[in-house]
């Protein structure tokens, strides 16, 4: 659940009518898929490398374990320490990191073209040759487990756990893509080790490239470094059933704040859902839109009780949710929680005007250029829409897609996944003086 | 751009000249400074107006006022009225926002470089003509109490810096937070916003950077024709205060409800482009990173913190500060963060870095500003930057003296502004939660 918002954003991208999506599609003897874009504006490279291996694939004791893989990669390898890793890298100004997702896990690298074969040799020491040493790993833990402590001081991170609980119980996208100070503590080397050869296989995963690079220099960097990467059987992944809850959950954590930390929401839509442009536009209208949405015009700027009010589809492989947020000061709590379900209900029982569906339907077309205008959007995307096989016209296919939506479309698709009287709602703030109601 | 790509990849020396030659400058009769960058990767451009104005120039009893300024610029004018900029800029599938600094305050867009005429025309209007309706005012200042809420007083660390820049500081106007005084925000009224906005917001405190798929001719005849009929403002008085010099530690102490305790250490230092600077530059390069010092010694050796950092804030009008801070490990005092922070200081004023070190940052520097290109928006933020400092050409002399540092230079500069009798150092004592039991 850690990076949903980003999740969406990325997907929210795939707008627009320009010809940027034009990579090269090529699928090596081992399995591996390649897209290749080649610019060269500026002399250096940005890498995506996304393999199908998330917290889906693991069981809820060891929680956490997708991500601590990807982040110990680079603590060492059958070649270099974790030191050296940092340092051949940082010194040429390059960057490799790793972490995973809901779907799965990514490593990337950004360098310049001078150094492109010194990052490969690192990035594909760091992916082929772990070695997971102990020491190292004992160290992460430690860090992991204070940076959890540390997230615990924030009230949006604590309501968005307690929220990922409540709305997906035992499925793992209920639970925070880092784990828990329990389930990262009992993870083991061979946790790690037995995870990496599983699902660290080259038929399990995308590349794509983005930069300064031809063609001909990509396919002798293939040879030169990913050759040894060989086709392994990977175990399938389970599918996990969630379901709407069937009255109101409230969830009130008190703490010393001066704000109440509000999230409403419920299950949502997955990725490939028929009805996905549609919900766009209607969560644009609600509360995805920034200033032109209801909630914000209605919350911040009629009212003046909030800074920032948003609402979200997250829709990833196995299903996905809704979700609305905003902070007001703990007095407001209540009137505000009422608003968020006033401007639900109103999508659901009247149509929206004209002039909305209009103007959602502009930006989420005419926004493509602008979020596919670096190097290292593009190369994220692209191995998206491969993941999740929107496939190479995507842009097209997007695009048309948004502009069918019609206001009858937008009044249906609230009705079918907004659920105003079936919503999971944790507020997180001084309940003295919020005083949540237990019917809003 | 394609020749600068092979003359820096051939003499690195000559790269500052090849950046700073992109650059078209004009002056308009009011005034104003006009910067165009071309960069035709994607049909997207962004358009900038930097106003020379920040919380430095803030009356007693009205601090926030250049922030709260800042939002009211989104609500209208008599031509175009509340939020229709941003609305218009969205339904052509752009974005816009805005920041406010000590000493600056900044507005964007970014969208298709064919609709640059809306940005031309409606920053041109609100530079003049705002409404400043007073009910429009008090709604804005409860959304502003609303964010100081959010980030500064429920946020710990956040509110543990507002301590020590305001401890650090007893004469300048820095000691001020950017988002002002509750009490502040609710006594500005429109007679209050009405002189600020004209004392400051006119062509002569202004410059405009564009950056995109443009034609610089073109955009430059479309400015003129917008922006230079607007007339010079009356002369603005400069901040003349100067910080005297500290002679004693100061210390002070927050106790707020959080996990871990928390430290900042914070030394006057000169700002940019002082002599100095370059190599307070590279302390702190050396200091950071995962191949950095604190990494290597407390975070991963010593473990005493979660997290640490060397932040030298070097791009403000006025000397501001370099700030050591870390996150203890649970179950670690924060003394010993404290000792080992300090320590990594002493180690280099006893022997200078490595000569690998130095060159390191001088290479990450390099990257960052190959990389930096790769968006349109962080391209003309570094411009903009430079520019508020003295001049967009400070550019390459800030790449040339990062260029010219040596080892000794680092530990001079630690000898000379890392001493006790010039720092301040603020920690965060977390207190349990004294509400009782999460509700359920």
């Amino acid at each position: 659940m850690k990076k949903a918002i980003l999740i969406l954003m990325l997907l929210a991208v795939l707008a627009g009518n320009v010809s940027a999506l034009d990579a090269e599609r090529k699928v090596m003897d081992n399995g591996l898929i390649v897209l290749h874009s080649q610019r060269t504006n500026l002399p250096m490279v940005v890498v995506n490398l996304l393999i199908k291996a998330s917290p889906l694939d693991v069981d809820a004791k060891k929680a956490g374990l997708a991500d601590l893989t990807a982040g110990m990669l680079s603590e060492g390898t059958g070649r270099r320490t974790a030191e050296q890793i940092s340092e051949e890298v940082e010194f040429i100004g390059a960057a490799i990191g790793a972490d995973a997702d809901d779907d799965y896990t990514t490593i990337s690298m950004s360098v310049l073209k001078k150094d492109i074969d010194k990052g490969f040799d690192v990035f594909t020491d760091v992916l082929l040759n772990p070695v997971f040493p102990s020491k190292e790993l004992e160290n992460m833990q430690g860090r992991i487990v204070g940076s959890i402590r540390q997230s615990e001081e924030d009230p949006q991170y604590i309501a968005g756990v307690e929220f990922g609980k409540a709305v997906f119980g035992e499925h793992p996208y209920g639970r925070p893509v880092s784990g828990s100070v329990e389930s990262v503590t009992v993870i083991s080397r061979s946790d790690l080790v037995g995870f990496h050869r599983k699902y660290y296989a080259p038929n399990n995963s995308i590349l794509s490239v983005v930069g300064d690079i031809s063609s001909d220099e990509l396919m002798d960097i293939m040879k030169k470094y990913f050759s040894g990467w060989t086709r392994r059987d990977i175990p399938m992944r389970p599918t996990y059933e969630v379901s709407v809850i069937d009255s109101p959950k409230i969830i009130k954590i008190d703490r010393e704040l001066t704000q109440a930390n509000i999230v409403l929401g419920h299950i949502g839509i997955e990725r490939k859902d028929p009805d996905y442009h549609a919900v766009s536009v209607m969560n644009f209208i609600l509360g995805g839109g920034g200033f032109s949405s209801r909630l914000m015009q209605r919350v911040r700027d009629e009212l003046g009780l909030a800074y920032d009010v948003h609402s979200f589809f997250m829709s990833a492989k196995q299903k996905g949710y809704f979700q609305a947020g905003v902070q007001t000061k703990n007095e407001a709590a209540n009137k505000v929680i009422r608003e968020i379900l006033v401007q639900i209900e109103r999508m659901i029982s009247e149509d929206v005007s004209k002039e909305e569906l209009d103007g959602a339907k502009a930006y989420l077309t005419g926004s493509f250029p602008r979020r596919l205008d670096t190097m290292s959007k593009l190369s994220g995307l692209l191995a998206q829409v491969e993941f999740y096989g929107l496939g190479m016209s995507y842009e097209k296919d997007y695009i048309a897609g948004i502009n069918k939506v019609t206001i009858e479309d937008v009044r249906r698709v609230a009705n079918k996944y907004l659920y105003p009287d079936r919503y999971v709602l944790v507020v997180v703030a001084d309940q003295d003086k919020a005083g949540i109601k237990d019917s809003p | 751009m394609r020749k600068c790509i092979y003359i820096f990849l051939f003499a690195v020396m000559l790269l500052p000249a090849c950046l700073s030659a992109e650059v078209m400058e004009d002056r308009l009769d009011n005034g104003m400074k006009v910067l165009i960058i071309e960069d035709h990767k994607a049909p997207v451009a962004t358009f900038q107006v930097w106003y020379k104005v920040g919380s430095r120039d803030e009356p007693a009893g009205k601090r926030g006022i250049s922030h709260l300024l800042e939002h009211m610029m989104f609500k209208g004018t008599p031509k175009y009225g509340s939020k229709v900029f941003s609305q218009m800029i969205k339904n052509n599938g752009g974005v816009d926002n805005a920041f406010t600094t000590r000493d600056h305050t900044a507005y964007f867009q970014i969208l298709s470089s064919d609709r640059l005429d809306i940005s031309i025309e409606l920053e041109a209007d609100r530079m003049r003509n705002l409404l400043l309706d007073p009910k429009e005012l008090e709604a804005e200042a409860r959304v502003v109490m609303e964010e100081r809420r959010l980030r500064t007083e429920d946020d710990p660390q956040n509110l543990l810096f507002e301590e020590v820049i305001a401890a650090a500081f007893k004469a300048h106007p820095y000691k001020y937070p950017v988002i002002g005084w509750m009490s502040d925000l609710s006594s500005i009224d429109r007679d209050d916003m009405a002189d600020y906005y004209n004392k400051y917001y006119s062509p002569d405190n202004a410059f405009i950077i564009v950056v995109g798929d443009v034609d610089a001719g073109e955009v430059l005849k479309e400015i003129r024709a917008a922006f230079g009929p607007i007339p010079k403002g009356a002369a603005r008085p400069e901040v003349a205060t100067e910080e005297p010099e500290q002679s004693g530690e100061k210390r002070v102490y927050l106790e707020k409800e959080a996990s871990l305790p928390y430290i900042l250490i914070a030394y006057h230092v000169p700002n940019f482009p002082d002599e100095d600077s370059y190599a307070l530059d590279v302390l702190s390069s050396i200091l950071s990173g995962k191949s950095g010092r604190l990494y290597r010694n407390i975070i991963n050796g010593d473990k005493v913190a979660v997290n640490a950092f060397g932040e030298y804030l070097s791009d403000y009008l006025d000397p501001m500060l370099f700030i050591l801070g870390g996150t203890a490990l649970p179950g670690k005092d924060i003394e010993e963060v404290e000792t080992a922070l300090i320590e990594e200081i002493e180690k280099i004023k006893r022997i200078p870095p490595l000569e690998r070190e130095v060159q390191k940052a001088r290479n990450q520097v390099e990257a960052a500003f190959i990389m930096g290109q790769d968006s349109l928006y962080s391209q003309a933020r570094v411009i903009g930057s430079f520019e508020m400092l003295g001049g967009w050409r400070l550019k390459d002399r800030y790449v040339d003296g990062i260029r010219n540092v040596k080892p000794e230079d680092v530990q001079r500069v630690a000898r000379k502004y890392f001493v006790k009798n010039n720092r301040t150092v603020g920690i965060l004592m977390p207190r349990s939660n004294s509400k009782g039991k999460n509700m359920r």
